[in-house]
This record gives structure tokens, sequence and C-alpha cells, in this order.
């Protein structure tokens, strides 16, 4: 009884690490630039296809790391480059435009890689897994490096934000964007590395959760990318801490609802305790309400 | 020829010989094969995606809100509606209308209750409430087996083009008289300012009630006929993607127009079917149009414009310049 | 007799921040009421007080003698309190004639069910609604522009449109926060001998917060001065010109050491 709460628990924290490094991505937007980017789901996709196709496609056998990192550079580059083409023309245009376009480019990559790939694919194994076993549980090597990864991850970015120039500016930048030009700090290429730093985070997390559950399709983004925003909101989106600790949240009561319920039930209790909790925390978790003065 | 469109806009009884001759042309489709089955439905999903467009308009567009859960009520007034057809009461006289009124009235019940959350949050945090909304929605349908759970049900076929028609043109006529009344213009004050709009005295929280309710129950009614034509209705229809088709018609067509509405619903489905060949191609090129759109018009193609014969007749002399 | 306005012992904290601390104002029916103050001393916020914007913290405010703290902005607007805001706060989008007609509503009594099948009662109403804020908008010029929207008009007619705007409310009490900001002394003097004529015309009782003297000093019966959220001065425009207190509130005191 206990072992199988243990094992599940073990899961959890999986799952809940890739939802909480995805919705750092979406966090981190809305901190700069309070805008839902709706096309974040769809690079997390991405990503689980990048490592696909550099795994399978390179005649080199290429270290876990090194796809790594390239999934994460190539992810974060396309993430500023969706940033620069169509979201920074409608800075100043009504906010919904910018938020229809984030849906609109999140849909075009979707399909593309719909029309592309249609049937899911399957990931390969980058290395070989060994299972552990400590009194009844078991954990693989692939789960602890999954799970070490997203952990690693994360605490670099509060190093990035707490201890960096660009952090400070990041944050700089969602408390007044209008006088922070006028510091001398390059609004534009802040939010470009952002949306870059954003986009990699969520790449890294479309790898590690394609190497968890190995088959990814095309349609991945908008079922998992849309958990995670709730992730995030639950949160308190904008928040940092409050992304990580939705992401946490959600994948317990996910794994803990599939473990312990009949699986239907799962995203009915997942999106009813998004609900609840916003009803009583109209801005999250950790969220803090917009201040306006009149 | 500008002069000639703005005679005839200006002609009052332009709309409703339109209006007689749709219906007639309908009518006389049932009687005589003048069109293919296919084009029937092409059309009826035309008036579908009107009465969708047209009520999702009515909270996003003129309320400035950001509704997603739009599929929602869709999907409450689809299994509500053939719940009737197919077990509570088949085969009676009047059963479209009545599966119909009934379909709307369970989505606007529903809708009532996000009105009176909308009075705690705006913004984006409620376009993240009526997700939840429509996530809970869909996955409380497919848990319950009465309703068939995820593998749907079977409804009769029981719309068809004059029933679809009447619904389209009551739904335009509903809504464009709301628009064009005070609370038309709570709804309107509430997304330019709602701070000043209380001071001035307007009840902005009747206002949101009604906006939301009247808007659920169109879509709950879209639901209603798209249940019974389809033969067919499972909550897979009714989920994020559907809602973001509804979207995309809204902010193509343009906000806060019902003309916008109609030409959105009616350019979406069109080009849907035009592209069919393309496959998913579909929508990369949809959402590509859409994307482009957004970053030279981003209000839509007739965003707060509106048709002249919509506007009532004191209004239609020397109109605003937008 | 009671004042039209009575704020009795409000205070209002926002969290740690104290904003109006023990503030007594009585405002009596027909008068011009300023208030004067440096910049953060807490006159908007007692605007939204009154408004219903913010609930006061302690105290009671009350207008034509019954209690309207805590009450509804939409409601306080009903009862006949007009208001306008120091940074325009106009329905950019709509007309001149939209902006004036959402005042007027409130007085319009059709339900959503006549509106929606277009029963008779709307027309009626309706074409009063257009009149009479055709006929409010005579006075102030704007006849013209009826059809303009409000955000293209230029800023000093923008002002005025919010002035009438609340009078289209019918109001008894009529707040203006900075009704002056931005305009010139020629623009200034215009305005003054403007707010003679409102408030002639449409009997209502005025209460203003400005930081141009002359029109203070001109127009106002009785001033209140605020700083740092509390009274320190009440009386006429004669009297707050020499009390020292005010004139360090403004110019700051001698420093003797």
């Amino acid at each position: 009884m206990f072992f199988y709460l243990a094992q599940q628990t073990i899961n959890a924290i999986q799952l809940g690490s890739i939802y909480a490094l995805i919705a750092l991505g979406y966090s981190m937007v809305y901190g700069v630039l309070v805008m839902i980017n709706f096309a974040h789901g769809d690079l997390f996709m991405l990503g689980a296809f990048a490592c696909l196709l550099l795994a399978v496609l390179l005649p080199v056998h290429l270290p876990f790391v090194v796809i790594l990192l390239l999934v994460m550079v190539v992810i974060g580059l396309l993430g500023a480059l969706i940033e620069r083409v169509a979201y920074r023309p409608l800075r100043d245009a009504p906010r919904v435009s910018a938020i229809i376009t984030a849906l609109g480019c999140g849909l075009v990559i979707e399909n593309t890689t719909l029309s592309l790939s249609p049937y899911p694919q399957f990931m390969p194994k980058l290395f070989d897994s060994t299972t552990l076993t400590y009194a009844s549980l078991t954990i693989t090597t692939l789960q602890i490096l999954i799970i070490g990864v997203a952990l690693g991850l994360m605490v670099g970015l509060d190093f990035l934000i707490r201890k960096t120039g660009f952090g400070m500016a990041m944050r700089a930048i969602s408390f007044d964007s209008r006088t922070v030009p006028l510091m001398g700090i390059p609004v534009n290429r802040m939010i470009s590395l952002t949306f870059f730093v954003g986009a990699g985070l969520g790449g890294a997390a479309g790898m590690l959760y394609g190497l968890a559950y190995p088959q990814i399709s095309a349609t991945m983004g908008v079922l998992i990318g849309w958990k995670a925003f709730i992730a995030a909101v639950i949160g308190g989106i904008g928040s940092i801490r409050g992304a990580v600790l939705g992401g946490f949240i959600l994948g317990g009561v996910e794994v803990m609802s599939v473990a312990y319920l009949p699986s239907t039930y799962r995203d009915l209790i997942s999106y009813s305790l998004l609900l609840a909790i916003l009803i009583f925390k109209p801005y999250g978790l950790l969220g803090q309400p917009p201040n306006q003065k009149v | 020829m500008s002069r000639f469109l703005d005679s005839v806009a200006r002609c009052r009884w332009a709309l409703p010989a339109l209006i007689a001759a749709g219906f007639a042309f309908a009518l006389a489709c049932e009687t005589f094969p003048i069109l293919n089955d296919y084009s029937k439905i092409v059309l009826i999903t035309v008036g579908i995606n009107i009465i969708l467009c047209v009520s999702l308009n009515l909270v996003n567009g003129y309320m400035g809100e950001f509704s997603v859960g739009h599929a929602g009520f869709m999907a409450l007034g689809a299994y509500a509606s053939a719940l009737m057809t197919t077990k509570w009461l088949p085969a009676c006289l009047f059963e479209l209308p009545l599966a119909v009124v009934f379909g709307g009235t369970v989505a606007a019940v529903i809708g009532f209750l996000l009105a009176l959350l909308s009075f705690k949050t705006r913004g984006d945090y409620l376009a993240i409430i009526t997700l939840a909304f429509l996530m809970i929605v869909k996955s409380a349908i497919e848990n319950i087996s009465y309703v068939g759970g995820p593998r749907g049900m079977t409804p009769p076929v029981l719309t068809n083009l004059p029933w679809t028609f009447f619904w389209v043109v009551l739904t335009l006529w509903i809504i464009r008289n709301l628009v064009y009344s005070k609370f038309g213009r709570a709804i309107t004050a509430i997304r330019e300012d709602e701070i000043a709009a209380n001071a001035m005295g307007v009840r902005t929280r009747e206002a949101k009630i009604l906006a939301f309710v009247i808007s659920s129950f169109f879509g709950g009614v879209a639901g209603a006929l798209y249940a019974q034509v389809n033969f067919f209705i499972d909550p897979k229809s009714f989920d994020i993607v559907k809602s973001t088709e509804i979207l995309v018609m809204v902010y193509l067509g343009g906000i806060a127009s019902l003309g916008g509405s109609i030409i959105g619903a009616v350019i979406f489905t069109i080009l849907l079917q035009v592209l069919q060949p393309l496959g998913t191609w579909r929508m990369v090129i949809l959402p590509l149009i859409l994307v482009l759109l957004m970053l030279f018009r981003p209000r839509g193609i007739m965003g707060m414009r509106e048709l002249p014969w919509f506007l009532p007749v004191r209004e239609l002399f020397k109109g605003p310049k937008r | 007799m009671s004042a039209l306005l009575e704020i009795n012992n409000v205070t209002k904290r926002f969290g740690g921040l104290c904003a109006i601390s023990k503030c007594d104002i009585r405002v009596e029916a027909g008068r011009t009421h300023g208030i004067i103050g440096p910049n953060g001393a807490g006159k908007t916020t007692l605007f939204n007080l009154i408004t219903g914007i913010y609930k006061p913290t302690e105290g009671d405010i009350r207008f034509c003698g019954e209690s309207i703290a805590g009450l509804r902005p939409g409601r306080i607007a009903c009862k006949g309190i007009g208001r306008t805001f120091q940074s325009i706060r106009l329905l950019k989008s709509q007309t001149v004639l939209e902006n004036v007609r959402i005042a007027f509503d409130s007085q319009l009594h059709y339900s959503p069910v006549e509106a929606m099948l277009r029963l008779p009662r709307l027309g009626r109403d309706e074409n009063i609604s257009i009149d009479a804020s055709l006929e409010l908008l005579r006075p102030f010029g704007l006849a013209d522009q009826v059809h303009d929207l409000a955000g293209d008009l230029p800023y000093g007619s923008q002002r005025k449109l919010e002035i009438a705007r609340a009078l289209a409310l019918k109001p008894d009490l009529l707040l203006l926060d900075e009704p002056a900001a931005g305009m010139n002394t020629g623009e200034t003097a215009d305005l003054t001998e403007f707010l003679r004529w409102v408030k002639e015309h449409f009997q209502v009782t005025l209460v203003l917060i400005e930081h141009h003297m002359h029109l203070v000093m001109n127009l106002c019966d009785r001033i209140t001065v605020l700083d740092f959220g509390q009274t320190i001065a009440e009386g006429t425009p004669e009297e707050i010109r020499s009390t020292p207190r005010v004139i360090e509130a403004y110019l700051g005191g001698t420093e003797e050491e």
C-alpha cells in the first residue's frame, strides 16, 4: 500500500517536473509581455520531434547532453523567431490580436507537423536505462535522469533570474515595460531572450516527455501544452515560483487520480481543481492581481 | 458603383426582402432537388457557424472578454437536445424546435453561472475559467454513460435548411436588437472602461449576465442544430479545437460586428470545404491567413464596423467614421 | 438641516498605507466646494470613496442624509452623484452621442425582453434618450460633433464631454477631478465661467479637486485642504489663503535651526 503510493509519487514527480518546465515558459512570457503564448505547447511538441530527428537521422550517435542542448537551442531560436515575426508587430495592437496570432502560430506548427507525420512516432532510446530496486520500489535511471535534468534546469533558471543582469532586466520589464528602456535596457533584446529561454525549456520538456512516454504525436502540444498552461495558472501566471508549484501540483493530481480512480476521471478532476482554485484565489496560488489606479 | 451600394444599403426593405427570398429558397430546396445533399449540409454548417460566431461575438467582441469555452455551450446544447430527441421525447410534434430551445436553455443556465463567476475576475483570468469550464463539460460528458460516454450518441437527423435559416435569422435579429439597446451600450461600455461605466450608473452586473446568458443560449442552439444534422455526436467534437475554430471565425470576420460574424463564418466554412483536397494542410493555411490578417488588420475584416442594414434607422444617417 | 454631502470621520487604509485619515467635510446644497492639496494628498482617493470605488475603512459618508458608504458605484451614481476623472475616461471608440446616452440609460426602464423583441417601449425610450442627449450637448457646443468618435475630439472638448456625460445623470452633486488640468490661463478663465454657468443652469452642487488656484479661489465658496490624507484647513477662500499651514504644505516651511 505504502509502496504503491511511493511508486506513484515518483511518477508524479517526473510528470510534475515536466509540466513545471513547460509552465515556466508560459509564466516567463506572461511576466514580460502580459501575453499568453498559445504557441508554447506546440514548441514543446517540436522539442520531442526535434530530439527524434536528431537521434534517428544523424549518422553519428550523439550523447544525451549534446542532443538536449541542441534541442533547447533550436526550439529556443524558433520561439524567439516567432516573437520577432508575429508578436512584436502587435505590441501596440489590441491585446486580443496578439493572442489570436499566437493561437494561429500554434495551429500552423501543429498542423504542419501533423501533415508531415500523421501517425504517432516512437522515440528511440537514447541510452540503455537500468532499473534500480529498493525494497519494492523500482526506479529507472531514465526517470532519475529526467527528474534530475528538469530540476537542474529549474535551478539554473532561478539562478539566471535572481543573480544575473538578464534576470533583473526581465523582472524590471514585468513591472513596468515603458520606463525600462529609459534606463538603457534593450527591451526588445531582453524580450527575445526571454522567449528564447522559455521556448528552450519547453523544448527540453518535450524531449524529456518523449523519453518518459515514448509515443509522441503532433497533437501532443495541444493536450499537454494546455495542461501545463493550467499548471502555470494554478500557480499564478507570471510567477516563476508559481509555475513550478503549479506544475508539481498538477502532475501530482493527475498521477494520483489515475492511480486511485478510474482513469477517465483524470481530466475532470484536474480541471475541477483548477476551477476551484480560481474561484477562491482568482489570480492563482502565488499570483498578484493587476494594480489599477483610478 | 459605391453610390449604388450606398443606396442599396440605405434601402430599408432590402433586408426583409432578402430574408424572405432566402427562406423561400430554403423551402424550395426541401421540396425540389435543387441542391444535392452535400451542398445542403455545407449550407447548414454555414448557418450553424453563423449562429456560433454571432453568439460568441457578443461576449468576445462587444463585451471585450476572451471566452474560449464556447464549444462547451455547444456541447451542452447538443447533448441536451439529443437526449430529448433520442430518449425523452422521440418523434413528437415540433420535435426540432422543442429540442433546440431545450438545448439552448440548458446552455443558458450554465452560462448564467459563468456570468456570476465573471463578476470577480476579468481578462485573462476569466479566459482561463472559460477554458476550465470547457474541459470540465467535455470530461463530464465522457464519464456519463447515460449519454454514451466517449462513444457518443446518435440523434436522429432532423435539422434541415429551412429550420437552420429560421434560427440564423432569429439569432441575428435578437442579438442585433440587444446590441442597439441600452443593454448593448452597457456591454460595450464594459469593454471600453468598466469603471467609467459604473460611474455613469450603468448596471454592469446585469449586462454581464445578459451577455453570457444570451451568448450561451444561442451557442446551445447551434449545438442542438449540429447534433440533429450529423447523426453522430461525441465529446471529441466539442473540445478546444472546436472552440479555437469558432474563435478564428469571430476574429477573422471582425469583433463587435454582426456583419463581420456572418462574413467570418461564411469564409471559414467555405474555405474549409474548398481546401478539402489539401487534407491537414488546410489547417496550416487557414491559421496562416489569420495570422497575416491580425498583423495587418488586428480587429478583423469588419472589426467594430457594421452593415448598414443592421443599424436602427436613427443611427443610419451621418454614421460615425470608424 | 443636514448637508447634501457629509464625510464623517472617514479613514481609508490600503494595507499599511493610510491614504485618508479622519476626514470631516460638509458640503451644503447649492455651494461650490473646493478640495486642494499637494499631489498624493488623497484627493482623488476621497472622490473614489464618495463614488463607491473604495469602501471606507472607518467612518461614514452620507448623501442627502442617507449613508452611501460601501454601496456599489452604479447605485451611488443613480442616487444623484456624477463625476469626472483625473485622466479622462471617455469611451474612446464610441461616438460623442453614445457616450452621453450611456449616462442617460439609467433613466430608461425597458426590460431585456422588450429590447430583444423590439417592443414599442424600446423605440419610445430610445427616441427620448437620443433627443435628451442631443439637447444636453447643445449648450456644450458639441452638437455638430455628435457622431465623431470621442477619442478624436480635441482635449478641451473631451473634458467638456466628460462633464456633459456626468450631467446626463441629472445629479444633485457633481464631482470634478481636476477639470482644468492641462489648460492655460485663458482656457482656465473660460472654464471658470463655464462651471459657474453649469451650476446655475443644471442646479448642481459642485465639488472640485483642482491645482489652479485662480479657479479655486474665484469659484469656490468653501475650500478644504488635504495633506497626507488629513484635513489641515477648511474655510472660505480668504481664510485659506492666509493660513500658514496651507502655505507651508504647498511651498514648504522656513527652516529654523
